[in-house]
């Protein structure tokens, strides 16, 4: 019978949930699914559930903007209303590029629902009033 | 100024606030609540500064405990000035100011003067350019600052190109080398001449790291090339004398060139009305109210020192707003020698410059001090002493980073002691 060891794998990691950029240093297994051993340096317990996440699936916010019609802005700017994984940032630029929008538009205005499948909602970040 | 001008209309007001950004905004909102006449000029057609142009989150996690984007955080601030009736002039520039707070003003060409019991800069900060680099090479177009590339993808709708270098690494250049990205760009590098990134860890984390764009760390660019349009840029390592290293020459092609070099504060209101500057950062040197050497004249926000959060901008404004209100109804004491502050090892500057005492203006009884270090440190100490040596206060801090302003307070009683005593204070960071 073999005894099987779990190689540990130790990693930096920069948390990005707040200004602060937490460098945290973190001790974690991949086999068998991320699993989280250690972890040193994160400031809040946000920066362990962090850590956690880019382990598992990296999740990030994203802002760009629309152009508009009619506005007294050319564009109106817009973000995630929550992060979405990493890896489905480009399928969620490209359905937002797809779009044109009218004016008037206010802040917090839900523009595109569910991105690429990806749960969440484009909102307006800027108020643009109609020429 | 008058006589010279020609202006034929003059306006009394109590407080004037120069510049409508974030920090215009939250001093004249300040000011306001603590019941000062106010009046805020504004050069651009809309408020909220360079805020506008700034559609990434993460604004105001420390304020309002959210991710907002630069135009949602100025949001709130308009919405808090429109409530209070605070009277704005927009597509309005100062073009004078005296000593005895006399500004002069053109409003769509027609000059007026307006005479202010006291003034508050907030006019922010420029970006550094090519000139002030002086790289050498050809002239030719494609070469933008982060901020005016920022202002045409983000406000006018405009790619300023498509295979895309940056040098510097502030935040600035960074969050703009993600958002060419995302607009179908290829950002090819980021350079920077110093050993160490200028930005946010978290911004070369998302903003780099995340689509696998390149830092080169002590490397610059050292010519540019092309005849009419950018061609490439020629970059080289740099010794620790900043030099470049002969051999380490490689030619990048790309077609644009941001540079993300640096902000200085804007201050030729200031020069001109003989207010005394720092030469370490461009800005005003003032005392824990944000007041100039020139009485009833104060500064805050990047026209004051650059910040790297609009958070804190917008908390030293509060303190600039509400003492300049204090300062008009004469509750805020003539300051007979200060206490000053200056920066020890490993610190670069600090602000204030010094500290009045008395202070009796309504508040914590706390002086808040701001500071750079100079080089990045883990597992630092940073010390606050008096000039012969006496600890007052000792804080460690994991990671010490010149991108990251260091906060910290002392009692303003400590002030009182080191007054009596004719001590200076002294910040250090090992």
């Amino acid at each position: 019978m073999t005894e099987k060891t779990i190689e540990s794998i130790k990693g930096e990691f920069v948390c990005v949930v707040c200004p602060n950029g937490c460098f945290i240093e973190a001790e974690y297994t991949t086999e068998g699914g991320a699993k989280l051993l250690s972890l040193a340096g994160n400031r809040c317990e946000r920066g362990r559930d962090w850590v956690r996440q880019e382990l598992e699936t990296p999740m990030r916010t994203i802002a760009t903007s629309i152009p508009v019609r009619d506005g007294d802005f050319l564009l109106a700017s817009v973000r995630t209303a929550a992060p979405i994984p990493l890896e489905r940032v480009a399928d969620v630029m490209r359905e937002i590029r797809a779009r044109t929008l009218d004016a008037p538009l206010s802040i917090g205005q839900v523009v595109i629902k569910n991105p690429a499948g990806t749960n969440t909602e484009i909102v307006v970040t800027r108020e643009v009033a109609r020429r | 100024m008058s006589a010279a001008t020609g202006s034929n209309r003059v306006i009394e007001r109590d407080l004037v606030v120069i510049g409508g950004g974030p920090a215009g905004l939250a001093a004249a909102i300040a000011a306001r609540e603590a019941g000062g006449d106010v009046l805020l000029i504004e050069r651009d057609r809309i408020l909220g500064g360079i805020l506008n142009q700034c559609i990434h989150d993460g604004f105001g996690l420390h304020r309002f405990g959210e991710a907002l984007s630069g135009p949602e955080y100025a949001g709130r601030f308009i919405s808090r000035l429109r409530e209070l009736d605070v009277p704005v002039m927009q597509n309005t520039i100062v073009l004078g100011l005296s000593r005895d707070r006399r500004l002069l003003v053109s409003r769509l060409g027609e000059l007026q003067e307006i005479r202010a019991r006291a003034v508050i800069l907030a006019m922010g900060c420029r970006e550094r350019t090519r000139g002030a680099l002086s790289i050498p090479g050809h002239r030719p177009s494609g070469v933008y600052t982060a901020g005016a590339a920022q202002n045409f993808v983000n406000m006018e709708n405009i790619m300023p190109g498509s295979r895309i270098c940056i040098l510097g690494s502030g935040d600035i250049g960074l969050i703009m080398a993600r958002r060419m990205t995302l607009e179908g760009a290829k950002v090819e590098a980021v350079f920077e001449l110093l050993p160490w990134s200028s930005g946010l860890p978290r911004n070369i984390r998302q903003c780099l790291v995340d689509y696998g764009i390149p830092l080169f760390l002590s490397t610059t660019v050292v010519d540019i090339v092309g005849m009419g349009r950018l061609e490439g840029v020629r970059v080289a390592q740099v010794d620790e004398q900043r030099r470049p290293v002969e051999g380490t020459e490689r030619f990048v092609p790309c077609d644009t060139l941001l540079l993300s070099v640096g902000l200085i504060p804007e201050n030729e209101l200031a020069r001109e009305a003989g207010i005394s500057l720092s030469p370490i950062t461009g800005g005003a040197l003032v005392d824990a109210d944000c007041m100039t050497d020139v009485p009833g004249i104060f500064s805050c926000g990047n026209a004051l020192h650059v910040h790297d959060l609009v958070d804190r901008v917008s908390e030293e404004a509060e303190r600039a707003g509400r003492a300049a209100a204090a300062y008009v109804s004469g509750a805020l004491p003539k300051a007979d020698a200060p206490v000053a502050v200056r920066p020890g090892a490993g610190v670069r500057y600090v602000m204030p410059d010094h500290v009045s005492v008395p202070k009796v203006i309504s508040g914590p009884e706390k002086i808040t001090l701001a500071f750079r270090v100079t080089e990045p440190r883990r597992d630092g100490v940073v010390r606050l002493t008096t000039d012969d040596g006496v600890v007052l206060k000792e804080e460690k801090h994991p990671r010490l980073h010149p991108a990251e302003m260091v906060w910290a307070s002392l009692d303003l009683s400590q002030f009182e002691e080191m007054k009596r005593s004719g001590k200076t204070l002294e910040v250090s960071a090992s």
